[in-house]
């Protein structure tokens, strides 16, 4: 429904948004590996006034088991504001929840009860691929012209999986995104630069090389996604594409600078074949070009072979394994998930090109296995994906990466968590000892998403 | 006294269109902060206004030629739910468009996309019930000179009423206001407007 005034969620700018209330609420995807029980959007207080904080106080089962809840998204954010595609009057209401192994997508309404999300439509795996002819839908960005989700597959769950557009008020599935997509194949993340007319995507694989675990074969051959692609946004054509090269796997999380006049943003490569360390780069224009510069190198920490899983035992090493990042919102402050060492790292990227340490937790880990000082004793995963608050002083993050693969790095089993860091204006972390969500056994946390937005939800045409 | 009413809507709807931050001073804004550069929300002025005159001229020419054809009575029935016809289309699908045009865009871009948003949202169609008394006057107050002269007066007086509002709203918000201010400040007017082009509808058939 259209509303009278602008949802009170959305802001013009990023500046703005940082001056947003705190949430006190945070969504979270909830998977059993096991694929017995449904699915579920767990919710978590999160307000430090509540009784409850530090709780799960509701939770959402999917209708059918098996859909593997992964990444979700809002159907509608600040990008509404945009001066040339303005819908100033559609509500942030509705959680656009993908099923990744089912292809199968909920919409949930937060707006009735926003501790028991309803679902209110369900769109078949069939009705996907009929008519955006993607399947394994991952990421979900509200943006000008609706609500983009980047899926893995094409229809026949091959490659190349793309982008599709799904309306932000019926939800109704639109169809490909891509006019013209050049030599692009792999797809996983999206994101863009309002402010440039730019859409970046990233690339993992296709899904018969993932939804039974890595294949070491093709990962050691260098032939899972190495690449970034670069987009006309509104004439939906592939413009660029840059190899990181052979020695690179995996380039995953897109987090383009949240103020739309900056050209750059970074993206975590997840291993490197070399030395098994993770990097994370640094995209920017130069010229009438993008280019990427490797800025962060985390290395890969010598272990015994009996503290390894049989995948690493030959390595003789633990690498960092960055799976997530996330930049606060006023582009200051980049946080690293390691989800092999255990390591929550804070990077000052005030300089995009000379990142400084500023932070550094250690949570889990495949050798680690560090506690939480709230008491857990050792915990297994590790810090995986990674939420920031619009304010950008709490950072919530959970443990599990994805179902199948999991267990090739955890193989003893990972039991759920999820955690807070409060963070201090000028830099520096620290857990925060009262929170501290033990996961039910049954289920295993993924994505989190803050009430109201968070630092990865929105984007915004104002500087 | 009554002859100047059908002016004065036609200058009142121009002052409406500017007002809407979806008809082009938001944008212009937007440029202007991109661009570190208040030049460009002044220069950004003219292709909106460019753009909305072309889309409002062309509805009128379409509609005078029509009116050359079928008598007046007829013009307005047909003009009217014209009018209704598109108010309805506006508000079930108008957000459904191609968005064409991003903050990169030069001047000739965003001149196609004030285009674009005119004929989209039925803003030439909205004058209609003001123009038609002064393009085809009733016998009894014939005017010489056919319709094409008040047509096109309309339409600059229009083109200038809307420049001018939103000439004004960009500037101020650009140098004074800020835009915070849209949070609260930028009310539903697509809702206004999808009631104002069914008033205007009913105005053509009833009248």
């Amino acid at each position: 429904m259209a509303t009278w005034t602008p949802d009170p969620s959305f802001y013009p700018s990023p500046r703005m948004a940082m001056k947003a209330p705190a949430e006190t609420l945070a969504y979270v995807a909830a998977f059993d590996p096991q694929r017995a029980q449904p699915d579920a959007i767990a919710v978590v207080d999160v307000d430090p006034r509540s009784p409850g904080y530090s709780t799960i106080v509701g939770n959402t089962a999917m209708p059918n088991v098996g859909d593997e809840l992964h990444h979700f998204g809002w159907n509608a954010c600040s990008s509404c504001l945009c001066p040339n595609a303005p819908h100033p009057h559609s509500e942030r209401r509705y959680l656009i929840v993908p099923g990744l192994r089912s292809s199968r997508i909920h919409v949930l309404d937060t707006k009735t009860d926003p501790r028991k999300p309803a679902i209110v439509k369900v769109i078949e795996p069939a009705e996907v691929a009929e008519r955006a002819g993607y399947t394994r839908p991952h990421t979900v960005h509200c943006g000008p012209e609706g609500i983009y989700v980047a899926a893995l597959g094409n229809r026949e769950g091959k490659g190349p999986g793309g982008i599709f557009l799904m309306d932000h008020e019926t939800f109704e599935v639109r169809g490909q995104w891509e006019m013209d997509r050049g030599p692009q194949h792999f797809a996983y993340d999206a994101w863009w630069h309002l402010g440039h007319d730019t859409m970046v995507t990233s690339e993992w694989g296709t899904p018969d090389t993932f939804e039974n675990g890595l294949i070491p074969e093709i990962l050691l051959g260098a032939k899972y996604g190495r690449r970034l692609h670069f987009w006309d946004l509104h004439k939906r054509k592939h413009l660029q594409t840059i190899d990181f090269g052979d020695k690179h796997q995996l380039v995953f999380e897109l987090r383009p600078a949240h103020d739309p006049t900056k050209a750059y943003g970074f993206v975590n490569c997840v291993l490197s074949l070399e030395n098994l360390s993770s990097s994370i780069w640094t995209w920017y224009r130069d010229g009438d070009k993008w280019a990427v510069r490797k800025i962060i190198e985390i290395p890969a920490e010598p272990a015994h072979e009996d503290q390894l899983p049989p995948v690493l035992k030959g390595f003789k090493a633990c690498p960092p394994l960055v799976t997530d990042i996330d930049l606060s919102m006023d582009d200051r402050f980049l946080y690293v998930a390691c989800w092999g060492t255990g390591d929550l790292q804070q990077y000052d990227v005030s300089d995009p090109f000379n990142p400084k340490l500023t932070g550094k937790v250690r949570i889990g880990g495949i050798v680690a296995q560090a506690a939480h000082p709230s008491g857990t004793g050792p915990l297994n995963g590790g810090p995986q994906m990674v939420e920031i608050s619009r304010d950008g002083r709490r950072i919530y993050f959970t443990n599990s990466l994805y179902g199948a693969i999991d267990p090739q790095f955890y193989p003893d089993g990972i039991d759920g968590w999820m955690v807070k860091l409060d963070a201090a204006p000028s830099g520096g972390i620290a857990f925060d000892p009262k929170f501290f969500v033990k996961w039910p056994k049954s289920h295993r946390p993924h994505q989190v998403r803050l009430e109201g937005g968070d630092c990865s939800s929105d984007s915004y045409c104002y500087p | 006294m009554s002859d100047a009413w059908p002016w004065i809507v036609v200058a009142g709807l121009g002052a409406f269109h500017g007002l809407n931050p979806a008809m082009g001073w938001l944008f212009a804004v937007a440029l202007g902060l991109h661009r570190h550069d208040r030049h460009v929300v002044w220069l950004s002025l003219l292709p909106i206004a460019a753009g909305h005159a072309l889309s409002v001229a062309l509805v009128a020419a379409a509609v005078v030629s029509i009116g050359m054809l079928i008598d007046g009575r007829a013009l307005s029935v047909v003009a009217g739910f014209g009018l209704i016809v598109w108010a309805l289309y506006h508000w079930r699908f108008g957000a459904r468009h191609r968005v064409r045009v991003g903050l990169q865009t030069g001047l000739l871009g965003l001149g196609l996309w004030s285009f674009l948003m005119a004929t989209a949202h039925g803003a030439g169609l909205m004058l209609w019930p003001a123009l038609m008394p002064l393009c085809f006057p009733g016998t009894a107050a014939a005017s010489s000179g056919g319709p094409l002269v008040p047509a096109l007066a309309g339409v600059g007086l229009h083109t200038l009423a809307m420049l001018l509002v939103t000439g004004a709203i960009a500037v101020t918000v650009y140098e004074w206001v800020g835009l915070a201010a849209l949070r609260h400040a930028w009310i539903n007017l697509d809702l206004i407007w999808t009631v104002a082009l069914i008033a205007a509808g009913l105005w053509l058939i009833v009248g």
